[in-house]
């Protein structure tokens, strides 16, 4: 209800004030489609991936931009509401004539703009780790799929922290649901009982953890070594990590690790009673490359903020422009589908030392970092996944999607192919 | 693995059943040269090693990697740490090295090393001159079970004086005992017995590990005995943490609404900026406490009792802005009301965001905030007690200047009959964009105490803006007694529904239950009778 007043003064505010694309400066340019919320609930974490964008394109005008043209943004403000992100994609594709997109935040958002993308055939990159079960033909997902955190995270847990009860608390929407089923249906053939499994689910924005943090301390005193893992979005972070402090729950003894926790998240927040909880990315601000000091450096420099976090999105934002600039340069043009057939196969360098390359599936290979809060709000890495981890899009750990593969290489071409029945489309 | 174990094990037994023989600089370089390195396992054997090997040198060690002062250098294994005054001191030999050696890392830490520490530091500290210490000590061990300090418990048991801390330390050693297969029958029913008086989740939890399989009859019996009666306490307890629960939620529902009581409850402008001037408290508190710790970190306990009239004075005035430029003149029409203070109240969203960024703002608790009282398991957070307290005076203010000043006695009479007020003198144009501004401020006063447990965030005023009519409405408008009550009862449904329905299910349930309740009595709780309400 909240939610629907909301979004429709803001459509109205928006729609009859804000027309924020830059007006084309000159015919010769390229130019690409910034899509992140600037206002409204979810500016909190997209108003950095706009700026990360900026920064990207800036660093490649410098170098000369992509095939002998220089690159042009063209921002829009979907303004955190759902329906808005679509018709300003379409304006984005068909009024700015971009060639590709970078944006989204939450899976309602890319649900959303789904369509729009497909229709038009034109390029979306997302760069945010979600529920997976999904692969479209035009967009490539540069964020992290669940076994690309959530899977190695919990195996973490079991093997150095030797946990055998869990807590599996999120915000009641797709992306914690979906998570959640997988972890359970992989808890469970890992062989946890049922009654040590507990699913919690609280409301978005969720600001009074009192009686949830005392169950979880309750559930965690049965006497087996007890972990939270945490898919809850937001703003409802602060004072769950507050409440968990108040209550005296230290990391030594139930440990919490988080899927949506990042460096810009804690920034708002006293860690010192926070230390050794953890976070599962595949990227913090404190990994020791050159390529990431290097990144840093030019970022805080950009934005003339020396004191400028970092954080996984912004990474898979960087991976996913070099990709597309190297991308357009293999095929020798901007035209999307030409784009789509070259993407497959090309890798760059990521921030943490290794190369990842966009897979037949349009997601990418990523390393897995477990990190534990620090008192200054950093991460120290404290577990790495050897290489890079090959993105599951359709999980082998859920009914309906274990026989779904995704390959978008001619001649098979479909996101869901079921290798049983040997058709495209469908849920099995 | 197993081989490491072994040798740990020896060591420790060897230290501490024998006399140790003098340590000498070469042993400790030796046992020193464990921590390192970069893997957490070989660091967390490095460090029960190092307790267990009765150098001098080591509480130092552990003290200064608990505080992160801990750093190696890679080239020949050689540990330092920095002392309190800053001086790097070779842990080896416990000498001062003059110059920060070079190419120093530091000893890392994960959660895994940490317990170790902490159980290691227990075993240490046992016999701390500071009562505060032991007690400490004695739960670390409490924890960590480890059979070793047995003969230290019983020294330290027959010497402590005082009996809160010789408590600690004799369920410390019961905690040992229990589970210990060749401890004597006698002392294992004991045990069960002490873990009972204990009485909390920790204790039960032992006593329900003890079964058939690992002890006999009696000790079973005995066991079952002590945790029936811990979980009985238990369930007590529950019940009344939770009422605590909703107390403590309903003064924070009752902080957000009284303000509203006001401006919608009194003065019946349906104001869907009353979030934003919450939040307008909360980020002058933000502000205030940048300036404290800029300028004058001594003051910082301080920032909050200087930041609630600060607060209130910056959301009376943009009140009065508001009421004064499109107000005024939309009294009467509701609709346009509404809309006009949604604009606002976006409007007002943005300016924050543009002016602090869109991220959330660390708001620091003062030392008198944070912290748990422990009443025999019965737990308080300080934080949730001051922000009872607080509602409760701050209504209790409200009602006072509304019943007891010249101003209040103005409001009243406008609001019960504008046309025959204004006949008396009364300005009532004046008198409403007082009344607004009040409303605002103490919106405003709301904000420095929600600051303390929710994000300080361009959004936080929207998260409570619902929640504030849903009271307002449902207690009866125009009333504050009936915002009180409806806000302490919302609070205590809240509460006591989450545990039996889950936190998103008892909120559409309560919300149910509401509209329900409003449907047959249209009025609220406590309805107002007389002209007002035939208006």
């Amino acid at each position: 209800m909240k939610r629907l007043i909301s979004s429709m003064a803001a459509t109205a505010l928006v729609a009859g004030s804000l027309v924020a694309s830059i007006a084309a400066k000159a015919e010769d340019t390229i130019k690409i489609g910034i899509l992140h919320s600037l206002s409204g609930t979810m500016a909190i974490s997209e108003t950095t991936l706009k700026d990360t964008m900026l920064y990207l394109i800036d660093e490649q005008n410098k170098k000369g931009g992509v095939l002998g043209k220089k690159l042009e943004a063209v921002v829009v403000d979907p303004a955190s509401n759902w329906p808005l992100f679509a018709e300003k994609a379409r304006e984005l594709i068909t009024k700015d004539k971009v060639v590709a997109t970078f944006g989204c935040w939450t899976s309602v958002s890319r649900k959303s703009v789904l369509p729009v993308f497909e229709e038009l055939n034109s390029i979306l990159f997302y760069p945010v780790q979600y529920e997976g079960e999904e692969s479209s033909k035009n967009i490539f997902y540069t964020g992290a799929a669940p076994n690309q955190q959530a899977i190695p995270a919990v195996d973490y847990l079991m093997e150095n922290e030797k946990v055998q009860r869990w807590v599996l608390a999120g915000t009641d929407y797709v992306y914690p649901r979906t998570t959640n089923k997988i972890l359970e249906a992989y808890l469970k053939a890992k062989g946890v009982k049922a009654e040590d499994i507990m699913i919690n689910y609280t409301p978005f924005g969720h600001s009074d953890w009192q009686t949830i943090v005392a169950d979880i301390k309750k559930f965690g005193s049965a006497g087996k070594k007890t972990a939270v893992v945490s898919t809850i979005n937001g703003d409802a972070n602060v004072p769950f990590y507050k409440e968990l402090g108040n209550q005296g729950i230290k990391a030594t003894d139930i440990p919490v690790v988080a899927f949506s926790v990042g460096e810009e998240e804690l920034a708002g927040l006293d860690t010192k009673p926070l230390v050794g909880h953890l976070a599962a990315w595949n990227y913090f601000e404190s990994v020791d490359t050159p390529e990431n000091k290097d990144f840093i450096a030019k970022w805080q420099a950009y934005t003339k903020n020396p004191k400028r976090t970092t954080n996984d999105p912004m990474e898979a934002h960087v991976i996913g422009f070099n990709m597309w600039v190297k991308a357009v340069e293999k095929a020798g043009s901007t035209d999307p589908s030409k784009v789509i057939d070259a993407m497959i196969g090309v890798s760059v360098a990521n921030l943490t030392g290794g190369l990842s390359t966009m897979m037949p599936n349009h997601h990418i290979t990523k390393p897995v970092l477990i990190g534990e809060i620090k008192a200054d709000g950093q991460f120290n890495t404290v577990w790495q996944t050897p290489g890079t981890v090959v993105a599951n899009e359709w999980s082998p750990y859920l009914e309906g999607s274990k026989d779904l593969i995704a390959d978008w290489r001619a001649p098979l071409s479909c996101g869901n192919f079921n290798v049983k029945t040997g058709k495209c489309g469908g849920k099995s | 693995m197993l081989r490491r174990l072994t040798l740990i094990l020896g060591l420790m037994m060897g230290l501490i059943h024998f006399d140790a023989p003098p340590a000498r600089a070469d042993d400790a370089a030796i046992v020193l040269k464990r921590l390192a390195t970069d893997n957490y396992g070989e660091i967390e054997s490095g460090v029960t090693a190092l307790a267990a090997s009765g150098l001098p040198v080591s509480e130092a060690v552990l003290n200064a990697l608990a505080d992160s002062r801990l750093s190696y250098r890679p080239s020949d294994k050689a540990i330092f740490f920095k002392d309190a005054s800053g001086k790097w001191i070779d842990a080896a030999t416990n000498v001062v090295v003059n110059e920060q050696p070079s190419g120093l890392k530091p000893v890392k830490m994960n959660n895994r090393v940490r317990r170790a520490l902490d159980a290691a530091l227990g075993s240490m500290t046992l016999l701390s001159t500071d009562p505060q210490k032991r007690m400490a000590a004695a739960d670390a061990v409490f924890k960590s079970r480890d059979a070793n300090t047995l003969p230290a418990l019983d020294n330290v048991i027959a010497k402590e004086s005082d009996a809160v801390v010789k408590q600690h330390f004799e369920e410390a050693r019961a905690a040992v005992l229990i589970l210990k297969s060749d401890a004597s029958e006698a002392d294992r029913v004991g045990a069960a017995e002490k873990l009972g008086q204990r009485g909390d989740q920790d204790a039960l939890a032992l006593l329900n590990s003890v079964t058939e399989a690992n002890a006999t009859a009696n000790i079973v019996a005995a066991a079952s005995l002590s945790a029936k009666g811990i979980s009985r306490r238990l369930a007590l307890l529950s019940a009344a943490q939770n009422a605590w629960y909703g107390l403590s939620l309903g003064s924070v529902l009752l902080l957000a609404a009284i303000g509203l009581a006001i401006t919608f409850g009194v003065m019946g402008i349906i104001n869907m900026a009353h979030g934003e001037m919450v939040m307008l408290g909360a980020y002058t508190t933000f502000v205030v406490q940048e300036i404290i710790r800029t300028k004058a970190p001594g003051l910082f306990d301080w920032s909050l009792p200087i930041s609630i009239p600060l607060a209130f004075c910056v959301s009376a005035i943009v009140g009065l802005l508001i009421e004064r430029t499109i107000i005024r003149y939309l009294y009467g029409r509701p609709l346009e009301t509404l809309l006009a203070t949604w604009g606002v109240s976006l409007i007002l969203q943005q300016s924050v965001r543009s002016a602090f960024g869109a991220n959330n703002r660390e708001v620091g608790a003062p030392s008198y905030m944070s912290g748990v009282w422990d009443l025999n398991g019965f737990q308080i957070t300080y934080g949730r007690l001051w922000i009872v307290l607080f509602g409760l005076a701050v209504f209790v203010a409200l009602l006072g200047v509304m019943k007891g000043t010249s101003l209040g006695l103005k409001m009243r009479a406008v609001i019960q009959n504008r046309r025959m007020a204004a006949a008396m003198g009364i300005r009532t144009p004046l008198v409403d964009a007082l009344t607004f501004a009040l409303g605002s401020g103490v919106a405003g006063i709301a904000g420095v105490a929600l600051s303390q447990i929710d994000n300080v965030s361009p959004n936080l005023g929207q998260s409570y803006i619902i929640d504030s009519f849903l009271v307002v409405v449902f207690g009866g408008v125009g009333n504050l007694w009936g915002t009180l009550l409806g806000a302490l009862s919302l609070g205590l449904a809240n509460k006591f529904l989450e545990p039996i329905a889950g936190a998103v299910l008892g909120k559409i349930i309560l919300l149910a239950v509401i509209i329900l309740f409003i449907q047959r009595r249209p009025r609220g709780l406590f309805a107002l009778k007389g002209r007002a309400v035939e208006q």
